[in-house]
């Protein structure tokens, strides 16, 4: 019975969730509704990190450069292939999938720290890499599909027409961001569910047990990480849209990895809606930092000290919040 | 032909002989012991069995096969199952998941009928973690069952459990031997418990396999009695 209720509050809580992101725009300015586009990426990244890092127990700090490899696949295809901007989502994410395989296969043998530096190479790696195939990058120039590819970006020139209805681009930006969040949130969540989510889980929980119970264990971490590197692929792609439709390597340096750490350790490990707090987090508290003071080093002091703050008062995170508000609920009813 | 055989396997780990060039066999149906004091190399044995470890030397064959080019993963598919000296459930899943991550590799008897048989269907959707222990060892049991093994491998199932639960396993075990068609293999120092079930009995000890036979026979046998009484846990000296 007790499940039951679960699921119908579970249920109830994604309605919500949806509810709320259909009508926030109304409330937001036009400057807002972008910045809040910009958490909608971090949101999928994130998403994906949480399946990894908190369904599969394994690290990654490479995931910035996950992203950055589904961005250029948009921009590279949108600026010199004739692809409309919004086909090539998809395709980032099975490009940043691949990716993600080939990042996981050194978790094969390496855990913990050792496997954070594997990965950590692979963010620091990343810019370099992006100026050294200038030809297909743009080199630190980057790719600028408002130049290069105006009428194949969906909304550069103004509103777009969706549905019979005229939204402005940032509205436009906003709905696409978070709606694609919340299908691929609802994915994550079927998914962890389901055959491959427990695979996942008795890897993170005890290898030993998961090999003896026939778990291909080397397999399902690189199968996490080709996961989640679709979600960070496609969270990338997007961000080449909501940053004017412009790429370059400094877009995605090896802090955006440590970011998306933070946006997923804040929002809870392994809490689905969590995810959406951590990347808001990300996204709006370094410039929150930054208006309490702007002294040289001051914003990344707050918001260093905004992080330790949350783990300090939160072990769980801020989805950790969310579960314990929601608990009394559901065990009540 | 026996349903496993150990032929002449050796593992050591730097200067420790952990398993030293020890060969047995079990037949197919048996429920066989594996006794020895502690450090005698049993869990090694196992650890070998299922691959976790590869011998430096010997062949460990089942059904007539080499095993040492089966991936670890793949042992449960050939038909082995085992369960963990120390408890090794997935403590973040609940019972039912865990037992549904048993099937992973090989299927079987439905997750929930298996719950219902080893009595766990109070809590099957209780976390693991929360459990008494030994309802977690029920659970790693019932874990091992969901892939349908032929040969089911059980590292110390008594330990920390009740006088009363231990009563109980003996029976569970010829149980389930029955109901799953089962060829066990039981290492475990509650002398009792393997006296009472085994059919044959083999024994380790530092590495080294000392002796085998009917229960009776081994209990006889004056180098196992020097084993064990020489030994630091002679409360588990054969009676
Ligand atoms: N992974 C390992 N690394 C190093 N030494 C090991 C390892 N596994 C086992 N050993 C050593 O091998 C010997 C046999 O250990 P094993 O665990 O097989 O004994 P056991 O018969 O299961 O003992 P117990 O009854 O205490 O469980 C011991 O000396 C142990 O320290
Ligand atoms: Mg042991």
């Amino acid at each position: 019975m007790s499940r039951v209720v679960r699921i119908a509050a579970g249920l109830v809580a994604a309605a919500a969730a949806v509810a709320l992101v259909l009508v926030l725009p109304h409330w937001l300015s036009d400057a807002r509704a972008a910045e809040f586009a910009r958490a909608g990426c971090f949101f999928i990244a994130i998403l994906g990190l949480n399946l990894l890092t908190g369904y599969t127990g394994q690290i990654s700090l490479g995931h910035g450069a996950l992203m950055a490899v589904g961005a250029y696949t948009t921009a590279i295809l949108t600026a010199n292939h004739g692809f409309r901007d919004l086909w090539t989502i998809p395709l980032a994410g099975l490009v940043a999938m691949g990716a993600g395989f080939l990042l996981g296969l050194p978790a094969r043998r390496l855990s913990g720290l050792y496997l954070a530096l594997a990965t950590f190479a692979f963010a620091v790696a990343m810019p370099a890499l992006l100026k050294r195939f200038s030809g297909l990058t743009g080199g630190s120039q980057g790719i600028n599909l408002f130049d290069k590819a105006l009428t194949r970006s969906t909304g550069a020139l103004g509103p777009v027409h969706v549905l019979g209805r005229t939204v402005a681009t940032n509205d436009f930006l906003y709905y696409l961001t978070w709606g694609t969040g919340l299908v691929l949130a609802a994915a994550a969540w079927v998914l962890v569910r389901g055959r491959v989510g427990r695979a996942f889980r008795a890897v993170r929980d005890s290898e030993v047990a998961a090999a003896s119970s026939g778990i291909n264990t080397g397999f399902y971490k690189m199968l996490a990480f080709g996961i989640s590197g679709f979600y960070a692929g496609v969270g990338g792609s997007l961000f080449v849209l909501v940053s004017n439709w412009f790429v370059s390597p400094t877009t995605f340096a090896f802090d955006k990895s440590l970011l998306l750490v933070v946006g997923a350790v804040v929002g809870g490990l392994g809490s689905l809606a969590g995810m959406a707090l951590g990347a808001l987090f990300i996204q709006f508290v370094p410039s929150w930092a930054g208006n309490v003071s702007n002294a040289p080093g001051a914003p990344s002091v707050f918001f260093g000290a905004a992080i330790v703050l949350v783990m300090i008062l939160l072990p769980s995170g801020l989805g950790g919040v969310l579960r314990k508000l929601t608990e009394p609920l559901t065990t009540r009813l | 032909m026996p349903l496993l055989s150990v032929e002449h396997v050796t593992r050591r780990f730097g200067g420790v002989v952990a398993v030293d060039d020890v060969s047995l066999g079990v037949e197919s149906g048996q429920i066989a012991g594996l006794i020895g004091p502690n450090g005698a190399g049993k869990t090694t044995l196992f650890n070998l069995i299922t691959r976790l470890y590869r011998p430096d030397s010997g062949e460990i064959a089942f059904d007539g096969e080499s095993l040492l080019r089966t991936p670890p993963h793949r042992i449960v598919r050939r038909g082995i199952a085992r369960t963990f000296q120390n408890v090794e459930l997935f403590p973040s899943m609940t019972v039912l998941e865990n037992v549904l991550v048993g099937s992973h590799g090989r299927g079987g008897r439905s997750a929930r009928e298996l719950l219902g048989e080893l009595g766990l269907d109070a809590v099957v959707h209780r976390r693991a973690a929360g459990l008494a222990f030994g309802t977690m060892k029920r659970l790693e049991l019932a874990r091992a069952l969901a892939s349908s093994p032929r040969l089911l491998l059980l590292d110390e199932p008594a330990a920390g459990l009740s006088h009363e639960e231990v009563e109980e396993l003996g029976a569970l075990i010829r149980r389930i031997r029955a109901s799953f068609d089962l060829t066990v293999l039981l290492v475990e120092h509650h002398m009792n418990l393997v006296m009472g079930v085994a059919d044959r009995v083999h024994v380790l000890d530092f590495g080294r396999k000392l002796a085998e036979g009917s229960p009776a026979e081994v209990q006889r046998n004056p180098a196992v009695i020097e084993a064990y009484l020489g030994s630091e846990r002679p409360q588990h000296a054969p009676a």
